[in-house]
């Protein structure tokens, strides 16, 4: 663990970093720009004609900015349900929205609804996931982190069945691979309309967890221990998941669902800024955000084809997690 | 009569049914209770009670200044500074939407210090052995300003030195800083040297009351216990203690 001292220039450090990252990102692709050419079209967006102008304003550019939110919204989600399930082991899956939202997304695929109400359909039955989470505690007549997660493993399972129910029915010529490419994650299709999808709902949901953020020292404790400090378990416990499951639906509404990166980034963040939420959760949101960039920056430049996040995020994902593993068993035995 | 910081009144508690007939009994500051009673009796219930942890079944507590409980088990499932343990504390007297400022940091401090554990601040709690935990929790329950404090088997998990530690603590917070406390112990000798007051439960929901002389008395330990104890006095203390008589067949 790092002092105070540090501290304080850490989260400034990822705050630039993720600037840096994007702006970076922005020269990236099938057509490379110098970045001087990059900050002559951010600073005179008034005159939107030529290649570049386009590339950078209607295409990079919102796509770069989703790839910051999603990042951020996955790994600020998966910190948040760490410590509200006092498990390091939990991450945005475990509540169903995930899977609520998969479901909701291939449906929409299915049926051929417009963008919008595939966002909206992708929105509404993450929520539904959480509802019927509760819905499954309330019928055992106990709210406690256990149910919870036992509830959210149960609708994770349904829904998952339901997608693979969709997928054996779509057609295989055109959309089954519509249905298995957005299921496995991309920015592919970004731009501002999107962008403002997921802003204008993280912006209010992420606001809420910051200034919630050190509640959630006291939510990590058990039910027992927070209620004799006086902290009201249940409502408040209520009100971030509904915020965690927002920020997930939001984002597997504009991007896909995307794994690992809800596990990982809060490990990784814990060992730059310790376990303390209150800096934890600005932590997870800007390393989320970074990772989540140079992730994207690799889909679109490995190859000629994109390559889907999803797989991307699992093959950094799998090994930075067994690195940490390793790292945290080893500082245990000392 | 003057107002009691701990006043009960005709209180049922459990979990599904009332554990004890009604049980009424005032704790004034400065005053020391000890709960003794078998395993399984109700002890930490009667605590989580009045804590707020746990709903009454009937009758009633009013708590004057509020209450601070420090837990026998305590488990952390990230590895958070004492600070940061010991400012949890402070939960009921910060916002909502507010993050602790400095003088929720000062009490803190000044927690630590009182305890002697000043030096552990910035430890992570997990490291800690049982003893220092157990000073640590007393410290956060310290920080929330709550006259009563309730303390479930304090000394259980306790070396003698530790032990020494934590009663004197006890007394301090009852005698110097003027608080009610209540602790439960498995050793009435606890009872005898620090409680003012002791509550005895006894087999099927019966219950005693009363100034700690009075209430642990030999046959009152048999009927609780359900063997023989003997009251012992020494010269070097003026409290007196109970041996209890193992029947051991060889």
């Amino acid at each position: 663990m790092l002092s105070s001292k540090s501290d304080l220039f850490l989260q400034p450090a990822l705050i630039v970093s993720a600037l840096v990252l994007g702006i970076g990102s922005l020269c990236l692709g099938q057509y490379p720009l110098a970045l001087s050419d990059v900050f002559h079209q951010l600073i005179h967006f008034s005159h939107p004609e030529g290649m570049a102008s386009q590339i950078v304003w209607s295409v990079r550019l919102p796509r770069v900015l989703i790839a910051l939110l999603a990042g951020g919204a996955l790994g600020l989600c998966g910190a948040t349900l760490q410590g509200v399930f006092h498990n390091p082991l939990v991450d945005p899956h475990i509540i169903g929205v995930t899977s609520g939202s998969a479901f909701g997304g291939a449906l929409a695929i299915l049926l051929g609804l417009t963008p919008v109400m595939m966002m909206g359909s992708t929105f509404a039955f993450g929520l539904t996931a959480l509802v019927l989470v509760y819905a499954i505690a309330a019928l055992q007549g106990r709210e406690n982190a256990l149910i919870l997660i036992l509830s959210g493993i149960i609708l994770s399972g349904f829904f998952a069945a339901l997608v693979s129910l969709i997928q054996y029915q779509a057609d295989t010529e055109e959309t089954l691979p519509n249905i298995v490419f957005w299921l496995l994650g991309s920015f592919a299709t970004a731009n501002w309309h999107k962008v403002a999808m997921l802003a204008i709902p993280m912006t209010l949901v992420t606001a809420l967890l910051f200034q919630l953020r050190w509640r959630i020292n006291l939510l990590s404790l058990n039910d027992k221990d927070a209620r004799a400090l006086g902290v009201r378990v249940v409502p408040l416990r209520r009100t971030v998941l509904v915020c965690c499951a927002i920020l997930v639906a939001a984002q597997v509404a504009v991007s896909g669902s995307i794994a690992w990166v809800g596990l990982v980034i809060p490990h990784l963040a814990r060992l730059l800024v310790g376990v303390d939420h209150r800096r934890l959760l600005p932590a997870s949101f800007w390393l989320g955000g970074c990772f989540m960039i140079v992730v994207d920056d690799l889909a679109r430049t490995l190859t000629q084809a994109e390559i889907p996040l999803g797989i991307i995020t699992a093959l950094l994902g799998a090994p930075l997690f067994t690195f940490l593993l390793i790292r945290s068993s080893r500082k245990a035995r000392q | 009569m003057t107002s009691a910081t701990l006043n009960i009144q005709q209180l049922r508690y459990g979990h599904k049914e009332a554990l004890f007939e009604p049980l009424t009994f005032r704790c004034q500051r400065g005053e020391i209770w000890a709960v003794l009673g078998r395993n399984g009796l109700g002890k930490s219930t009667l605590l989580d009670t009045l804590s707020g942890v746990l709903k009454p079944l009937g009758g009633s507590f009013s708590s004057e200044g509020g209450v601070g409980i420090v837990a026998q088990h305590f488990h952390l499932p990230f590895p958070y500074t004492v600070r940061d343990v010991v400012l949890m504390g402070r939960a009921r007297h910060v916002g909502l939407f507010s993050l602790p400022g400095r003088r929720d940091a000062r009490r803190v401090s000044g927690a630590l210090e009182q305890l002697n554990i000043g030096h552990l601040a910035a430890q992570t709690f997990t490291s800690l052995s049982g003893g220092q935990q157990q000073l640590v929790m007393i410290a956060r329950a310290l920080v929330t300003a709550s006259q009563t404090l309730l303390l479930d088997e304090p000394c259980s998990a306790l070396d003698l030195a530790n032990q020494q530690v934590v009663l004197q603590l006890i007394s301090d917070l009852a005698h110097r800083q003027n608080r009610c406390v209540v602790f439960s112990t498995h050793d009435p000798v606890h009872a005898q040297q620090v409680a003012t007051h002791t509550l005895l439960l006894l087999p099927e929901g019966k219950w005693l009351a009363g100034e700690t002389d009075a209430v642990l008395t030999e046959e009152n330990m048999h009927r609780a216990y359900g063997l023989p104890l003997r009251r012992v006095s020494l010269e070097e203390s003026s409290a007196s203690c109970l041996v209890p008589l193992f029947t051991i067949e060889k």
